[in-house]
This record gives C-alpha cells, sequence and structure tokens, in this order.
C-alpha cells in the first residue's frame, strides 16, 4: 500500500517540479541545469526505494504460516522435491542425476534422476552451497521453506523491467506491486510451499521478459539470455509447453499482421535453435522437441520463417515483380507440399507422438473426466469458478480488459504480444483452476498499463492547470499544448476537480486491493495442510498435528524395511517423513500400479488380503477425520478410488457403492461399501 | 471429329507454349537472380558460402542417418542440430552485418561479430555435452 501512493506521489512531484522549474528559468542557465539533475536523481531515487520496498513486501506478505505455525514445508508435492534436495546437498550433483529410488512405487522403483524436473532442487542447493560458502550455517531445510518468497520477490523486479520494456517505467512499478500482492501468485508460493511453481513463474516471466527484449532490439545476446531463459524454465516445470507454443504464435501473428521484421528474424531463430539444443539436456525433456506433437508448432513456425525470409530476399533482390510471382507460386506450393507430408507421415506414422492426456484436456476439457480418471481427480484441475477468478485477482478483474484496450491504442510488438499472453492464459486459467497462476503475470501487467496509463492521464490534467500560470511569461514546455488546454480549462472549470476525485477514487480502490491480498493470503493460503488448526468446543484453537505423528510413528515403531499402502496422495510425505518404502506415490506414473492399490482398497477384505500379499505390503495407511469434523480424507476420496481402480478392473464397479444413487457412510451405506477395506 | 482433332492441335500448342514460357521465366529468374547477387559485397559472399557449407554438411549427416539407422539419436540431433545452428547464426550475422538493412544501421559490426562468437560458443559447448 505503502508503495503505490508513493508512485502516485512520485509522478505528482516529479511534475510539480519542471512547473517551479520555468520561474526559476529567468534566475540563471546555471541552476536552471543543477535543478533539472536534482529532478533526474530523485527520480531515480524514488524509483529505486518503492522498487526496493515492494521486493520485501513480496517476500514479508508470504511469511503467514511460519510465523503462525513453524516453518515447515505444506502439502504433499513439496516433501517429494525436499527429499530430493537433501539427497542433492548430501550426495552431490552426479548421484542425483543417476538416483534410482527403490523407495517409492514398491516394487518398480522410481528413476528420478530421469524423471523429475531438476530446477527447483539446483536453485535451493545453489542458495545453499552459497549461504555455507559464505559461513551461514542454514538447515537445507529453512533454504526450501524460503525459496519460494525468494523468487517471488525476484518476479517482481522481472515485471518491473517487463512493465517498462511494454509501456514504460510507471507501469512497471504498479506492475511490481500488483504482482507482489496478488493472491493468485500467493496460493503457489507462500513459504512452504516448495513446489515448482514457485521458481517456474520467475523463469516463465523471465524468458517471456528477454524475449521481448530480444525483438525490440533485435541483438543476438538478448535472444541467447532469452534461450537460457528457456532452459531454465524447462528444468523446473513442465509448464513450459506453453512458452514453446506461445512464442511461435506470437511469431506466426506478427508474420500474418506484416508486422514482421529482421529483429524478429534473429530473436526467434536464435532462441528456438538454442533454447530447443539447451532444454534437451534435461534427461526428462528427452527429444521431445523434436518428436512430441506439442512442440511441433515451434518446428513449423522455425521452417515457415525460413521459408518467409527467404521470399523476402528473393524479392528483394530482383526488381522485376512479375518473375518474382512466378517464383513465390512454385515456392510456396511446393513448401507447402513438403511441410504437409512430412506432417502426415510423422503423425500417421506414430513417431510424432500425438498431444499427452495432460494437455490435451487443455483444448478439450472434458476429455479426462471420460478417459483418464486420475487427471480428472485432482481438485486443481477442475475447470474455475467465477468467484475463484475474483478472490484471485478482485480489482485486477475488470482492470484486465481496461489494458487491453490501451494495449490496443499504442500496437507495437511488445504490446501484442502481452495482449495474446493475457488472452490465452485466461482462456486456459479458465480451464483449470491451477492455470490462474500462469495468468497472474499477465493480468498484473496489463491492469498495470491501465492504471499507469489513466493516472498518468489524470495527473497531466492537473498539471496543465498549475502550467497555465506561468504560460505567459515564458515559452514552457509544450506552452502552446498548455494554453490551448488552458482555454479547454476555462470552458470546463470543473476538470480538475473531477480529475482529483477520479484521482482519490483510484487509490481507494488500490488500497481495497492491498487489504483484500492481505486477507485473502492470512486465510486462504497460509495453512500448511499437514497441520490443521479447529475450533475447539469452547471455541478456542486446537492445533492437531496428527499427520507427523503418524509418521513419526512409522518411523520410529515399523522396522526398516516395512512397505507401506496408502492412497497416492501420501505417498511423498510417508517417504520423506516415515522414512518407508510406499507402493504408490503423487508421481502417479503408473495408472496400473495405482489402479491395484484402489482395487485393494475397495475390495472385500479376504480379495485385499490377497493382493496386499502380492505386493509384500506390511502396514495400511488410511486417513479418517470423522473425530474432528476434518473433511478432506480418504473416505471423501474413496469414490476416486472406486472409479480408478474400475479404469483398469472392471470388477470394480461403481454403482455398487452408491444406495440409489446416492453416496452414504452411515450404516445405511451399500453393503460393499460395508464390507471392504 | 474434325473439331476434335483440332482442339487437341490447340490444346498442344497452348501447353508447348506454356511449357516455352515457363521455361523462359525460369531462365530468366534464374538469370536476373544470379546479376543482382553479384553485386553483393565480399563480405556477404563469404558468410553465404560459410552458411552453404553447414546446410551441405547437415544434408549429408542425414543421408548417413538414412543409411545407417539412427541408433545414438542423440548424437545425430546434435550433429544436425550443430550445422542447422551455426548456419542460423551466420545468418543472423548477415542480417545485423548488412549496410542495406535500416533497423541495424547504428549496431557497430563489431558488436554483431561478437554476439556470433558469444552464441557460436555456447551452442557447441552444448553440442559437445550432448553429443554422448
Amino acid at each position: 500500500m505503502v508503495g503505490k501512493t508513493e508512485s502516485q506521489n512520485g509522478a505528482v512531484k516529479a511534475t510539480a517540479a519542471p512547473a517551479m522549474n520555468l520561474e526559476s528559468d529567468l534566475f540563471s542557465n546555471f541552476s536552471f541545469k543543477s535543478f533539472k539533475l536534482k529532478t533526474k536523481q530523485q527520480e531515480l531515487l524514488l524509483r529505486v526505494s518503492i522498487l526496493g520496498l515492494v521486493y520485501i513486501l513480496a517476500f514479508i506478505t508470504r511469511l503467514f504460516s511460519v510465523l503462525r505455525y513453524e516453518s515447515m514445508i505444506h502439502e504433499f508435492d513439496p516433501y517429494f522435491n525436499y527429499r530430493t534436495t537433501l539427497f542433492l546437498t548430501e550426495k552431490g550433483f552426479y548421484e542425483f542425476w543417476n538416483w534410482f529410488d527403490s523407495e517409492s512405487w514398491y516394487p518398480l522403483g522410481r528413476i528420478i534422476g530421469g524423471t523429475l524436473y531438476p530446477g527447483l532442487m539446483v536453485t535451493a542447493a545453489f542458495i545453499y552451497w552459497t549461504l555455507r560458502f559464505l559461513r551461514f550455517a542454514v538447515h537445507i531445510r529453512e533454504v526450501c521453506v524460503l525459496t519460494a518468497p525468494f523468487f517471488a520477490s525476484n518476479t517482481t523486479v522481472v515485471a518491473y523491467f517487463f512493465g517498462k520494456e511494454i509501456w514504460d517505467s510507471g507501469a512497471g512499478l504498479v506492475a511490481a506491486a500488483f504482482i507482489a500482492i496478488c493472491p493468485g501468485y500467493i496460493s503457489r508460493s507462500v513459504a512452504g510451499s516448495y513446489d515448482n511453481e514457485g521458481v517456474a513463474i520467475f523463469a516463465l516471466l523471465l524468458t517471456f521478459y528477454l524475449f521481448v527484449k530480444a525483438v525490440n532490439t533485435g541483438s543476438l545476446a538478448w535472444a541467447l539470455a532469452s534461450a537460457f531463459g528457456y532452459f531454465y524454465m524447462v528444468s523446473a516445470w513442465g509448464g513450459y509447453v506453453f512458452i514453446i507454443n506461445l512464442i511461435p504464435l506470437y511469431v506466426l501473428v506478427l508474420l500474418i499482421t506484416g508486422r514482421y521484421s529482421m529483429r524478429l528474424y534473429v530473436a526467434y531463430n536464435c532462441m528456438y535453435v538454442l533454447g530447443m539444443l539447451l532444454a534437451m539436456q534435461i534427461r526428462f525433456v528427452g527429444f521431445q522437441h523434436v518428436q512430441s506433437g506439442e512442440h511441433m508448432a515451434a518446428m513449423g513456425v522455425f521452417f515457415l520463417m525460413q521459408v518467409f525470409y527467404f521470399l523476402d530476399w528473393v524479392k528483394y533482390m530482383l526488381s522485376d515483380t512479375k518473375l518474382f510471382q512466378a517464383f513465390l507460386r512454385i515456392t510456396v506450393t511446393s513448401a507447402i507440399a513438403v511441410g504437409a507430408l512430412a506432417l502426415g507421415v510423422g503423425t500417421a506414422s506414430g513417431y510424432i507422438s500425438p498431444w499427452t492426456g495432460r494437455f490435451y484436456s487443455l483444448l478439450d476439457p472434458t476429455y479426462a473426466k471420460d478417459n483418464i480418471p486420475i487427471i480428472a481427480s485432482v481438485s486443481e484441475h477442475q475447470p474455475t469458478a467465477w468467484s475463484s477468478f475474483m478472490f484471485d485477482f478482485h480489482i485486477l478483474l475488470f482492470l484486465f480488459p481496461a489494458g487491453l484496450y490501451f494495449c490496443f491504442k499504442k500496437l507495437s510488438d511488445a504490446t501484442i504480444f502481452i495482449v495474446m499472453y493475457g488472452l490465452t492464459s485466461m482462456y486456459f486459467a479458465g480451464v483449470m483452476v491451477r492455470l490462474i497462476l500462469v495468468a497472474t503475470p499477465a493480468v498484473c501487467l496489463i491492469s498495470a498499463i491501465a492504471v499507469s496509463a489513466t493516472i498518468k492521464n489524470l495527473t497531466s490534467l492537473l498539471r496543465t492547470k498549475s502550467k497555465t500560470a506561468v504560460a505567459g511569461s515564458s515559452k514552457g514546455t509544450g506552452g502552446s499544448k498548455a494554453s490551448s488546454k488552458a482555454s479547454f480549462d476555462q470552458s470546463q472549470p470543473f476538470q480538475k476537480n473531477g480529475a482529483i476525485a477520479l484521482l482519490l477514487g483510484a487509490f481507494y480502490l488500490l488500497s481495497k486491493y492491498a487489504t483484500h491480498c492481505t486477507w485473502v493470503t492470512s486465510e486462504a493460503y497460509s495453512s500448511p495442510s499437514i497441520v490443521l488448526a479447529a475450533r475447539g468446543a469452547h471455541g478456542n484453537r486446537v492445533i492437531f498435528d496428527d499427520y507427523r505423528e503418524a509418521y513419526f510413528w512409522l518411523r520410529q515403531n515399523t522396522p526398516p524395511d516395512a512397505k507401506v499402502m496408502s492412497w497416492w496422495d501420501y505417498g511423498y510425505q510417508i517417504t520423506a517423513m516415515g522414512n518407508r518404502t510406499v507402493i504408490v506415490d503423487n508421481n502417479t506414473w503408473n495408472n496400473t500400479h495405482i489402479a491395484t492399490v484402489g482395487r485393494a482398497m475397495s475390495s472385500y477384505e479376504d480379495e485385499a488380503y490377497e493382493i496386499m500379499r502380492s505386493l509384500d505390503v506390511d502396514y495400511v495407511l488410511v486417513v479418517f477425520g470423522g473425530v474432528t469434523g476434518y473433511s478432506s480424507d480418504d473416505i471423501n476420496k474413496f469414490l476416486w478410488m472406486v472409479r480408478i481402480g474400475g479404469g483398469v478392473f472392471p470388477v470394480i464397479k461403481e454403482p455398487d457403492y452408491l444406495v440409489n444413487g446416492d453416496y452414504r457412510v452411515d450404516k445405511g451405506a451399500a453393503p460393499k461399501m460395508l464390507n471392504c477395506l | 471429329m474434325y473439331q476434335r482433332e483440332r482442339e487437341r492441335e490447340r490444346e498442344r500448342d497452348y501447353r508447348e507454349e506454356m511449357a516455352r514460357s515457363t521455361g523462359k521465366d525460369a531462365q530468366a529468374l534464374f538469370h536476373s537472380l544470379r546479376s543482382a547477387y553479384a553485386a553483393t559485397p565480399t563480405t556477404l559472399k563469404i558468410i553465404d558460402l560459410y552458411m552453404g557449407f553447414a546446410v551441405f554438411t547437415a544434408l549429408i549427416q542425414v543421408v548417413y542417418m538414412a543409411i545407417v539407422g539412427s541408433f545414438p539419436f542423440n548424437s545425430f540431433l546434435s550433429g544436425v542440430l550443430s550445422c542447422v545452428g551455426t548456419a542460423i547464426l551466420a545468418v543472423c550475422l548477415r542480417i545485423q552485418v548488412n549496410k542495406d538493412n535500416k533497423e541495424f544501421k547504428d549496431l557497430p559490426p563489431e558488436r554483431a561479430f561478437a554476439d556470433f562468437v558469444l552464441c557460436n560458443l555456447v551452442l557447441h559447448l552444448v553440442i559437445m555435452n550432448f553429443l554422448g
């Protein structure tokens, strides 16, 4: 909140200073120059201090759960990341890269080195080693817990530079302030949420910023930097597919609208080739850039660009247009034929693999529910409700269309990019709740443009009034404009009042945004789901730590080679905190294995015993929330176990567990439900 | 019947004329391209030569892969992509150094060449890691 009011004051103060300048102009040119220098330095000081405050704010607002509970890792997935980071710091990089883990997915094991995105772990380990080198004796857990807020702060800095690139430094400052406290981003980057997205959003915005900078300047160095940004993004998160499809789409749009230029060629080609090569160094990604359908758009646009620019060059060389037309016809038809042939052969022969289920369900939202129950069961993958949008974005939701309007008024390569990023990410955010996170930077930037442009217009209206007082005495900057505005003002004496009223309204809205964001962060997004709080019978707050106590019981009271069967949600936590082998965990890479567990959970006890014997299970872990009123326990998830088990083993049929189509868990429940494991 | 023969004759004549005109077009195209290209400065021609060499090497590698099979796929990819990559970078250098491009007129050619060298360095480092 402080940052925002300061930026408004800064705009007004910096503009008031030149007005005073014109008066002192009469004294001497020398004092004029020194005053001007001081103004520039003042502006720089303001900008740096605002950015510094926003940086600290972004870090601090994510620390609620650390202050309330303790510094620990939240949720399920972060426990796996924590365990791998621990392994990395203990054993070193080569061991980590070649790690085969036999403690999860019991009989199968998991090739961890080849099936994870190492960016997050390597980043945390790097920070840990740097701090250790500087003789700060920190524990790796502290570093892991605080990695996400640290990178959120870095994201605000990148947002500032991005805003500056697209519009101007005012918009950059507002964008940084918005993204520092936007709940859509906070939800996945609180302290303790040690997950890929915390680092990935920073990498995403960095890659986009560097690419837009490369397109604007046409320099190979910036394109190389954006290739490195892309490499960091690929190492951090599977959502890099968004980048590798958005950038070719953007290039295509520029080509079609005729805004292409040599800078675009340099930027895209360098980034594509180097980025692709760098991305293939990550084992998990492997050869997907040349073999998977999701990456074919980039390659297609790459070849299209070669053809396009070659034609452009030939056109430039030839002076005769008729010859060129003939040449054009031949080349275009042959190129299209070759391209279509290659694509057709590749797809038909299966060499180019089709879109995977995870991403295909983004294009066709009904696909997952019918075909892949595991993807459909994750609550984060459901379509978004309006209330979620309002909850996560608040006033940015209506500033977004306003910002789009401003972008369209001043179209340039950079604004076209941000408009495309905003629109595509908003579409995907509407398909899946989880993707609101990806839309957040775009929404913040575009809204920042709206806010900055509006406030600039309003303050310039205010400024002209004070300028007309001195317009008569000297030929000040924009003197003629000031006099015309003065005549305008005289016809509408309430314009200044209107401007002040609108400014106050804008400040009010922005302060409400800040209050809302802080409230949301404190109430909704700061609970580690592993430590739960509830209201006792007398209204006092009761904190129960059942999860961790259970895992430590496992750790201390079971033999070291015991195998635990539980639903996949808890797999990572059991391996990390209980240090025991599990049958299935959150990686969900083997649907049949999970379906086996689902089948065991939902069969009669004797059948389940057979299945568990075949898997060498020693202990079964179930979560029951009936005593404390905890609603997301295994009984709640049971129907999903049935569905997933039934997806592979038709023996398990969902209607067996329902009573007249209703799911009941009391005495009136279906007989199979009452008798199953 | 007589009419059909005449129609067929006319069709044949028309096709011959089209073939001749496209043949003449292609020749004229070729000539004008050649004469326009001869006017480019030598530095650019050197870059073009380098680019042609890189593409030629890539083609040889693809033919070799078609004969022998693509078993260490990473080696094949790294080989082809190193040729394609350095060809692309050469084109980018040519664009930036060409005095006819108004967008790059205040970019000193030394800076363009330094960028080219840096990107090639990164490219070949990654290729060496990927070669396997």
